[in-house]
């Protein structure tokens, strides 16, 4: 936790005894955005600007992790005795939600996503990631290891909002159950593993790809009313207990 | 020519290219996210999208041009082109890019040229038709009028 002392050091809202593990003052939620192709990094934070999120955006996992301040070769410079706060140029505000592209030169979001999964101080921030390609053996892949959710790109407004809601609403209910830490398990808890006939009815986002082919049912699903947001997303049902 | 028949050529001429399949529904996105705070969105992302993609196409260009073309990198290339244009809602590129892709499985060298002839003719067209539509847009808010929603009843 001590990453997160040095965050509390730079925040730039004013919570300075350490420890701060609620969401800001506005309640916004902060989204660390991660995609290596800057037509899709402009889109995604324009869509989570419009959702009222605050935006970090980088151009590769690797940036994400520093910007966590999981860099493996940051991690050493601390060890052998250099000052971290030298360092605090890449620790920012502390991150809400993770949302990266799967294919990206380098580290891929799959990568990045057992990275953070792997790190006690990061693990519970819900990690949603963004594909091309509709492959239900990479999207089982990334759920297994622990994504919070699995978007079909490209990404519209309404996947962007049911992401943004039920975020919320999690961090809400857990400060609600008393206090930073509970409220930490409290995402982890609501996960369920569910069977596989579930598999077989496409959550929303999936299906409008698929069926994309023509300019009509194209832009149907545009001039359709965007999916409510409730805590019970299709893709959710998908998701498995984190392996703890 | 007066405003009213300004909005009314803006208006036909992007129901066209949603017709001819220029465009698809995620264009309509990006226009969705455009307001008085970021008025300029479309265009600064559709300008993003011609920059990343011309340097795509001479990359490609470069890349099938080698005596030992590697297919790999033809196909990261491609797989950029397609996710890019698919994004901005440009529907040919991405569909042409597709092929491409495809082809660049089979490591056939003729067809993945004929493929990049392809994609370079989607690019320019849906180039010029975005250009096109920006710069009447331009011209009805220079005249003082408003950006005519595109009411699409498919």
């Amino acid at each position: 936790m001590a990453r997160n002392g040095g965050v509390a050091w730079m925040r730039t809202t004013e919570k300075i005894d350490g420890y701060d593990l609620s969401t800001s003052d506005t309640e916004e939620v902060h989204v660390l955005a991660v995609d290596d192709s800057l037509v899709d990094r402009k889109v995604i934070e324009r869509l989570l600007r419009i959702s009222s999120c605050k935006v970090t955006a980088v151009d590769s996992g690797r940036r994400a992790l520093q910007y966590l301040g999981l860099d493996e070769e940051i991690q050493k410079k601390e060890t052998n005795g250099f000052d971290p706060f030298f360092y605090c140029d890449f620790q920012g505000l502390k991150v809400d939600l993770i949302i990266t592209d799967y294919c990206m030169p380098g580290m891929t979001g799959y990568e990045l996503l057992k990275k953070v999964k792997e790190s006690s101080a990061f693990r519970e921030i819900p990690v949603v990631i963004m594909s091309s390609e509709n492959v239900i053996a990479r999207i089982d892949r990334c759920l297994e290891e622990g994504a919070e959710d699995f978007i079909v790109k490209p990404v519209k407004l309404s996947d962007v909002k049911r992401i943004i809601d039920y975020t919320t609403t999690e961090l809400r209910e857990g400060e609600l159950r008393e206090g930073a830490r509970a409220k930490r398990r409290g995402i982890n808890k609501r996960k369920q593993r569910e069977g596989d006939d579930d598999l077989s009815s496409s959550p929303p986002s999936t299906l409008s790809s698929s069926t994309s082919s023509s300019p009509s049912s194209s832009i149907q699903s545009a001039t359709a009313p965007s999916s409510p947001s409730t805590l019970d997303s299709p893709t959710r049902r998908l998701k498995m207990t984190s392996s703890e | 020519m007066e405003v009213g028949q300004m909005q009314r050529r803006l208006v036909d001429y992007t129901k066209s290219l949603f017709m001819e399949g220029f465009l698809d529904a995620q264009f309509l996105q990006l226009q969705q996210l455009q307001d008085e705070s970021n008025p300029d969105f479309v265009v600064e992302v559709v300008s993003l999208f011609f920059d990343d993609s011309e340097k795509l196409l001479n990359d490609l260009t470069m890349a099938l041009d080698q005596p030992n073309v590697d297919f790999k990198k033809v196909d990261a290339h491609v797989h950029q082109l397609k996710g890019s244009s698919s994004s901005i809602g440009a529907q040919r590129v991405k569909n042409a890019c597709i092929a491409f892709r495809s082809f660049c499985e089979e490591q056939n060298i003729d067809a993945t040229l004929r493929c990049l002839q392809q994609v370079k003719q989607e690019y320019y067209l849906v180039k010029n038709k975005l250009e096109t539509m920006l710069r009447v847009k331009q011209q009805i808010v220079a005249a003082g009028g408003s950006i005519p929603m595109i009411e699409l009843g498919f």
